[in-house]
């Protein structure tokens, strides 16, 4: 895990950058990452969804050691679903990105999910995750890199039905 | 003591001799042909009297007096420390010294913790324990920090050691509870067995039922970093048959049911305690909430309390009847607010060593600050370690610390925001402070208040604390601030450098002003070859120098290493097409008697 990190970032990261992912040099940067690490690219192919992101992200700073950030994340997170009975509970700490979240959740309230994208959400499933974060605000699963969703997400809200077709074409 | 030395020869030996004043002894072993008293005969004195220094640096000093000496304390010395792994082989350390009982040795550098260096890279014991097998078959004691240990060389260490008493592992990785589980089982004389933020891999193995079953020599026991579930009715039973046990640290897959039940047990002897998880699992309140207080009451010697690994805070009030006696708090793993920590630590008068999260806030500390009049020691470590996370704590917890605790020695503090004033009145107010780590967040912030660099709040720590051996700076800086450290860090030891620092200069000031230092780490700073150079005459009375993501070519690190033999430099990261990068990734370079090692990885390069 720790190590993913390392390669992850280009070296020149302190350097502010304001482009987007998907620029010319963030691809350089996965490709060089790739290249140097094999475990790296098995963890790429994994995290369809994880774009490089446009704040640049310190390896090892602030300097803490990796099991005091573990410890402090939310673990577990209530669960509704709409329409459901009643709330389930999951364990953050147990998945590692947003594909195990998400087929966990599947296979609780059996449902299916479209396709995540950045620009158009979780298309055409008329299902939508989304989570109260540590403002209170409520977000959709799947903008923000995995480590910043398990360690803000208080709890997850999976609309369906008329409310999540609204937002679903709205998005 | 040495019981197999045939050749100590009693004091009769010396008192058959005509009396010698102690001058006139001193010229006997002077002069060259030392009729009156026979080689052997000093060496024996020696021994003897050698055998009551225990502190390294008289033995260092005292090896240094002649030959003899050397020999002698070489025979005597029995405890060992070795700061740097890779400073010597193994064989040396056998070979110098015969009979030794414990040995720390450390390996990674620390930067290491941070993910700044990819994982094997090195510090194996395995080369250690294979040789001290073989050379100290009376070893007692060994304590590691930063290295890798394998479940094989904890294995050869049980087997090899019939008196093997204390085993500490400090930030060590690499091995599991199978490595554990044959410690307990075969080290029949332990009394320590320590795991320390380390990471123990969870290999499914049973070893709290390893250990032998009669009554154990057990002191210490702690491993709440060991990140398995462990047979509570197996510890159960430890703790049952261990009397001498003083110190024990859960981790968090003990319950606070199975506290209570533990503190039933022996609660009375102990010293330390490490709560493990602190909440419940869900099950029902047969007739009313449990009176955890009770056991905590039991609790009579407990001066040292921690652990709260999964706090549910209704039940913090439990430990009230121990905050009376204690003397170090660790709550770092546990999210408390101000209003749940107020009542608490309002009863810790005796407190000396608080480490905390920063979700106590401002209001926490001042109310530290109020009460532990004894304070000598604060860490506060971010609960939610980001850079633009919300900081909860700020200078005026620093101030309200600064101006409550005045005996403060040793200070960790991790922060959003930050004054010079709260450290120029820091300065002032806790002279004792001989270790300064401030950590502000966000890279490059200035003084929240006056928008200002934090030059000024960092040079009156290094000006006024005249104890000071130890500093981490961070926020805005500037060459001033080095050229403070500079001219009045003349106790620094270790320095940490991270975003700070505008030119070369600021380096040189530092490798040209502190005589003291030893360890040296520096990330993502603008110092150059011209820095690097101007260090030259101090590297080899360093333990090492870390630099990674700062401005040096492969060709000037390339220039230190041809004109200082003795110093292993090694690049680690960078590509073999030196054409291309135009900064080497990261330097790490340290003084060694015994060359560069065997075993760097590929990604090592030594120059």
């Amino acid at each position: 895990m720790a190590y993913e990190k390392v390669n992850e970032l280009n070296l020149k990261d302190t350097e502010l950058r304001l482009g987007l992912p998907g620029t010319e040099q963030a691809k350089e940067e996965q490709e060089v990452s790739c290249v140097r690490s094999s475990k790296r690219q098995l963890q790429s192919d994994n995290e369809e969804e994880s774009t490089p992101p446009t704040k640049s992200q310190i390896v090892g700073w602030p300097p803490v050691r990796s099991y005091r950030k573990n410890n402090n994340s939310v673990s577990y997170v209530k669960v509704s679903m709409d329409g459901a009975p009643y709330l389930r509970k999951i364990d953050l700490k147990t998945y590692k990105n947003y594909p195990e979240l998400l087929k966990a959740l599947e296979n609780m309230f059996k449902f299916t999910i479209g396709e995540y994208s950045e620009r158009e959400g979780y298309k055409g499933s008329g299902v939508l995750p989304t989570y109260e974060d540590k403002d209170g605000d409520w977000m959709l699963v799947g903008d923000v890199p995995w480590d910043m969703f398990s360690s803000s997400c208080k709890r997850l809200r999976i609309m369906k039905g008329s409310d999540a077709l609204v937002l679903d074409s709205a998005l | 003591m040495p019981e197999d030395d045939e050749d100590q020869s009693p004091p009769s030996d010396l008192r058959s001799q005509p009396p010698c004043s102690p001058n006139k002894s001193r010229n006997c072993i002077s002069s060259s042909s030392s009729q009156t008293f026979p080689d052997h005969v000093l060496e024996n004195v020696l021994e003897n009297v050698l055998q009551f220094l225990d502190s390294r640096c008289d033995r260092n000093a005292a090896s240094l007096v002649c030959k003899l000496w050397w020999k002698v304390e070489g025979l005597t010395r029995s405890e060992v420390f070795i700061g740097n792994c890779y400073a010597l082989s193994p064989a040396r350390l056998t070979q110098r010294f015969k009979r030794v009982r414990s040995l720390l040795l450390k390996g990674k550098p620390r930067f290491a913790d941070f993910n700044l260096m990819p994982p094997d890279w090195g510090a194996n014991f395995a080369p250690w324990v294979s040789t001290m097998a073989k050379a100290y078959p009376w070893l007692e004691k060994v304590d590691l920090k930063r290295m890798f240990v394998t479940d094989d060389d904890l294995a050869l260490l049980a087997e090899s050691f019939p008196g093997f008493k204390e085993l500490v592992l400090v930030c060590c990785e690499g091995f599991g509870t199978s490595g554990i589980a044959v410690v307990a089982n075969k080290c029949r004389k332990l009394k320590v067995l320590d795991l320390i933020e380390s990471e123990v891999t969870d290999d499914e193995v049973d070893w709290v039922s390893c250990f032998p079953e009669d009554v154990t020599c057990l002191e210490s026991l702690a491993f709440d970093c060991v990140e398995a579930p462990i047979n509570f009715k197996a510890l159960e039973g430890l703790v049952g048959r261990s009397p001498s046990l003083r110190k024990l640290r859960l981790n968090r897959f003990v319950s606070l049911e199975e506290l209570r039940r533990l503190l039933l047990l022996g609660a009375p002897q102990l010293t330390s305690l490490g709560t493990g998880s602190f909440s419940r699992g869900d099950q029902s309140d047969e007739q009313g909430p449990p009176d955890y207080a009770a056991a905590f009451r039991a609790c009579k010697s407990v001066v040292c309390l921690s652990g709260f690994r999964e706090l549910m805070p209704e039940y913090l009030p439990a430990i009230l009847p121990v905050c009376a006696n204690l003397t170090s708090l660790n709550f770092s793993y546990a999210n408390i607010s101000p209003d749940m920590f107020k009542p608490i630590i309002h009863s810790c008068h005796k407190l000396q060593i608080f480490w905390a999260l920063d979700s106590i806030c401002d209001e926490g500390l001042q109310a530290v600050a109020a009460t532990c009049k004894e304070l000598r020691e604060l860490r506060i470590f971010p609960f939610d370690p980001r850079e633009d996370s919300e900081g909860p704590v700020s200078e005026l917890g620093l101030q309200a610390i600064s101006e409550g605790c005045r005996k403060l020695e040793s200070l960790l503090y991790f922060c959003q925001r930050m004054t010079n004033a709260a450290l120029i009145a820091m300065s002032h107010n806790c002279p004792e402070l001989t270790v300064f780590r401030l950590c502000i967040m966000g890279r490059h912030r200035p003084d929240h208040v006056t928008g200002k660099a934090m030059d000024e709040g960092f040079g009156a720590i290094v000006k006024n604390c005249k104890k000071l051996t130890r500093l981490a700076v961070s926020g805005l800086l500037t060459d001033q601030a080095f050229r403070y450290m500079g001219e009045y860090g003349k106790l620094i030891r270790t320095l940490s450098v991270a975003f700070a620092g505008d030119s070369d200069m600021a380096l040189r000031h530092v490798l040209e002003g502190c005589p003291r230092l030893q360890k040296l780490e520096i990330r993502d700073s603008p110092f150059g070859d011209v820095a690097l150079r101007s260090g030259m005459h101090r590297y080899y009375n360093m333990r090492f120098v870390w630099m990674s993501a700062c401005s040096l070519s492969m060709g000037c690190c390339k220039d230190v290493a041809r004109a200082m033999p003795n110093l292993v430099v090694e690049v680690i990261g960078s590509d073999d097409d030196d054409e291309n990068r135009e900064f080497v990734d990261t330097l790490y370079m340290y003084r060694s008697l015994d060359g560069p090692r065997k075993d760097a990885p590929q990604f090592v390069t030594i120059l």
